[in-house]
């Protein structure tokens, strides 16, 4: 018992201090002191332990907001292609260009590439077709040293990709009797570092070392075209050894959000979107999934109860150009036109919609399923949808993070009896309409793909929809076994979710998951791994993690980093928040004493962000307490502020900024053509219109025109937007006080 | 009087669930009010109390739902109430703990060298893991002279204790 020990302990202790025999202490006394020492320190490593939960679930719901943002931004896209076709006069618009599945024949002919030539000047990497392994040295060689591929080679590279993949099914099968033993990685994400230490630990890809990506080679890191060059550049070098599933983020839709758009166009300023079409097609090319010795099914997201790997080889995969934009048919399955409440956050990981493939489970030994689902509630505000909604049963509801006021300012004949043409899609704060689309059979393929492609594992039998997208389950350890008995299989490896360990085992065994970016979220966040695999067919796991640093962080330091990290993650929540939360305050503080009871605080910030975070434990890093243990709530606005003097706007419409920063970021790039940096007033005019229409946010035209005029600073009716958003942009007024306090300590701590 | 004396009892029996409660729910995933056992430990030393592992097993045995691997809130909250109550397993001061890193420094140096500290921490006790092994070493050895001053060592931890 713990009381006997300490006692034990002291007692023995205290003769030591008398006895001269401290040189050589009894075993007994020797044990026990071993003891009281462990203790003492697990006990402290447990303390840091839920400080990292809490780290995982503050990142975790904060993405999880973010993938609502997602949706909301698809849904706009699509609202703005249906009515607004020509946002900048001549030409074909970029939108379009990114948006609808037409393929731009030119960039199916040879000659695409062949008219570029490559200056004199370059000093990048030279290739020549067809691959050798002296080419793809040559690439990991230049990579290595932040040079870039010229676009005629990448578009070459992504020409020649484009024709084998075409020649692929969607199911690739492979043998293992013929190799010595198959790598199986999880996603990437763009992180070069990751994929140069496998090849370093593991070996290149070749004959006697093949691969399997599982995909989510893109996005969200830096380097994802090197990334995703490299991997195709393998693909055409040993096509019998090189092998891709595609990914959730093998999507031209998750592309703009996510970064990997953003970063071709920056590296390619004269060709980028010929470069990004031709990813578009190569992406929606990769095959869907891999089974090896007929007994591994390999995946990138998971699988569903409706999942028939028949019909899945059997389909045009490359006519799913994106996961998310879906059949609309499926919109109608969806209850679209009702107005949800969303209730709790749910588990943050696929969804068919837009969302990002990012997920975290803080606990590496069980898998999870996150607190609470989203409670839908319907409300029939007039809004229809034909009557075939009522009878879907694997339905689920468009939710919109804030509860729904108004409906689009479209009118469409509706009404509840007669099924109407359109539908109301939830879009931010209210609905917009969007035409009702195709066919039973398109749609039923393309769920096929998308549960493949955004599904996740929970512990609980059964397979229930993402009831928030209406695309990709969450299937449970009863759907898996009846898949993997259905179709002779033994095994599913999947990725999709990062995993603190780099891996999971879930469903008894029956599913792993391999994720292969270490570091996803912080410096030291969790480790990346692989999977080797050979004729026994028994996965061993081999893990590892990139550090900037040539020494090791300690648990501390990267806890410390993770919630420093976390935190201001928060803070920039709350501020773009502020005016709801204020208003939420007053409520329980109506003399304006600028205090609440902890209880109430946590209440408002509850209710106002949606976040399920325990609020209590995070208080002393939020927030200010009164000598009589109440909160100062305005504290918790007091370390962040704008990047740069606000432009004169209205309150309201400042904190939408703030908010929607990222979103309207994306929107402005593409507008933007030429990459200048400028838009035009009146393309200003008309997308802000558009979008606040749909935030219910009230502005009206003198409001805009007033921002608009505002911010074109020189006056030549156009606008730098860089200019104008970096004003949005929350800052931390802490920072490099911080930053400096933490380096000092660190530099203490090791000395 | 008696009845003052109740209701600071029971405002502190309250504040006791609370905090029961909020340790508890990080570890709570399916939101069903249930922990993995293997969770019950961190969860105890998050409570400020100081088992042993012989101590956490036998805590569990008493709270787990039928050797299932899960322990239901209903069943922890009183366990642990008492525990807390009672101080069952108070901190142990720093003194004690110095004390014990003097038993381990036989020679009185003021320091161990790693493979001694690895020794002891290895093979005697409740033995750590090669995790906690390596998280201990690379904390807190002293880069230039490649020993742990266990002074030091006391000093950082206890002041790292989070608010």
């Amino acid at each position: 018992m713990g009381c006997g020990t300490s006692v034990a302990t002291e007692t023995q202790v205290k003769q030591l201090e008398t006895d001269e025999a401290v040189k050589s202490p009894s075993p007994a006394l020797t044990m026990k002191a071993a003891v009281l020492i462990q203790r003492w320190y697990r006990r402290y490593m447990a303390r840091l332990e839920v400080r990292r939960r809490y780290t995982w679930n503050i990142f975790q719901s904060i993405e999880y907001a973010g993938e609502q943002d997602q949706l909301q931004l698809s849904s706009f896209f699509t609202y703005m292609l249906d009515n607004f076709t020509h946002l900048n006069g001549n030409g074909p618009d970029l939108i379009s260009q990114l948006l609808d599945p037409v393929i731009d024949p030119w960039l199916d002919r040879e000659t695409c590439y062949k008219t570029i030539p490559i200056p004199e000047s370059y000093t990048g990497p030279r290739i020549l077709f067809p691959l050798s392994v002296s080419d793809t040295n040559a690439l990991l060689s230049a990579f290595k040293e932040q040079q870039i591929l010229h676009a005629r080679y990448v578009l070459q590279l992504l020409y020649e990709s484009k024709k084998l993949l075409k020649q692929m099914p969607n199911i690739v099968h492979l043998s293992t009797s013929y190799t010595k033993e198959i790598t199986i990685c999880g996603d990437l994400h763009g992180r070069l570092d990751d994929l140069l230490l496998i090849f370093y630990k593991n070996g290149l890809p070749s004959a006697e070392t093949p691969y399997i990506f599982n995909g989510d080679f893109v996005d969200r890191g830096k380097k994802s075209v090197e990334v995703v060059i490299l991997l195709f550049a393998y693909l055409l070098l040993y096509p019998d050894h090189m092998h891709l599933n595609r990914g959730n983020h093998e999507d031209h839709i998750m592309n703009l959000r996510y970064g990997f758009t953003k970063e071709v166009m920056q590296k390619y300023k004269t060709h980028g979107r010929e470069i990004l079409q031709l990813f578009q097609d190569v992406f929606s090319l990769l095959p869907i999934a891999t089974v090896i010795d007929a007994k591994i099914l390999i995946v990138h997201g998971g699988i569903s109860d409706q999942t028939d790997l028949d019909l899945l080889g059997s389909i045009e995969r490359h006519k799913v150009k994106s996961a998310l934009r879906f059949p609309r048919r499926s919109l109608e399955q969806l209850d679209i036109g009702q107005s949800h409440r969303l209730g709790k956050r749910m588990r943050s990981t696929d969804i068919s919609r837009p969302s990002s493939s990012r997920s975290y489970n803080g606990n590496h030994r069980t898998p999870t399923l996150r607190k609470r689902r989203c409670r839908l509630s319907r409300q029939d505000s007039g809004a229809s949808t034909s009557s075939s909604s009522s009878s879907s049963s694997s339905c689920s509801s468009l939710c919109s993070p804030r509860t729904p006021s108004c409906i689009s300012p479209q009118t469409y004949p509706s009404s509840p009896s007669t099924p109407c043409n359109v539908l109301q899609v939830p879009f931010l704060d209210s609905l917009s309409s969007v035409p009702l689309p195709s066919l039973p059979q398109q749609e039923r393929e393309w769920k096929q793909i998308v549960d493949i492609l955004w599904s996740d594992p929970k512990t609980q039998e059964g397979c229930s929809p993402n009831s928030f997208r209406g695309g990709g389950c969450y299937f449970g350890p009863d759907v898996t076994q009846r898949l993997l008995h259905k179709h002779g299989l033994q095994l599913l490896i999947r990725s999709h979710e990062c995993k603190q360990e780099g891996y999971e085992l879930c469903h008894s065994g029956r599913v792993i998951t391999i994720f292969s970016a270490s570091n996803y979220y912080e410096e030291g966040s969790n480790r990346g791994a692989y999977i080797k695999l050979g004729k026994e067919l028994v996965p061993r796991f081999y893990q590892y993690q990139v550090s900037r640093t040539t020494r090791r962080l300690t648990l501390t330091q990267r806890v410390r980093a993770a919630e420093g990290s976390a935190l201001r993650a928060l803070k920039e929540k709350l501020f773009a928040h502020r005016s709801e939360l204020m208003t939420g305050f007053l409520k329980y503080d109506p003399n304006e004493t600028g205090c609440v009871s902890v209880g109430e605080w946590a209440k408002v910030l509850e209710s106002v962000l949606r976040l399920d975070l325990p609020w209590r434990t995070l208080r002393p890093h939020l927030v200010h307490l009164a000598p009589d243990g109440s909160v100062e709530y305005q504290s918790c606005f007091e370390d962040v502020g704008p990047g740069a003097p606000l432009p004169q706007v209205a309150p309201t419409l400042a904190e939408t900024l703030f908010r929607y920063r990222t979103d309207i970021e994306i929107i402005f790039n593409i507008i933007d053509k030429d990459h200048s940096g400028l838009i035009s007033i009146e393309e200003f005019r008309h997308t802000w219109r558009l979008f606040s229409a749909h935030l219910g946010v009230a502005i009206d035209d003198r409001a805009i025109d007033e921002l608009a005029r505002s911010i074109d600073f020189n006056k030549d009716g156009s606008i730098d937007f860089t200019e104008f958003l970096e004003a949005f942009r929350v800052v931390h007024k802490l920072d490099s006080k911080d930053h400096q306090l933490s380096e000092n300590a660190d530099k203490e701590k090791c000395a | 009087m008696a009845e003052d004396i109740e209701s600071e009892e029971n405002e502190n029996i309250l504040v006791i669930h609370r905090k029961i409660t909020a340790a508890f729910e990080p570890f709570d995933y399916e939101s069903k009010n249930t922990v993995d056992v293997r969770e019950i430990g961190t969860i105890m030393y998050s409570l400020d109390c100081f088992p042993t592992q012989a101590d956490i097993r036998e805590f569990i045995a008493e709270v787990e739902e039928n050797s299932s691997g899960t322990v239901h809130l209903d069943r922890f909250m009183p366990a642990m109430t008492k525990v807390l109550l009672e101080n069952k397993f108070p901190p142990i001061p720093r003194s004690k703990i110095f004390q014990a890193f003097k038993v381990l420094d036989k020679e009185q140096k003021g320091f161990l060298e790693p493979e001694e500290l690895t020794k002891f921490m290895m093979e005697e006790g409740e033995p750590f893991t090669q995790e906690e092994m390596d998280e201990m070493l690379t904390a807190h050895t002293n880069r230039k002279e490649n020993v742990i001053y266990y002074d030091k060592l006391i000093n950082k931890l206890t002041a790292d204790a989070p608010k």
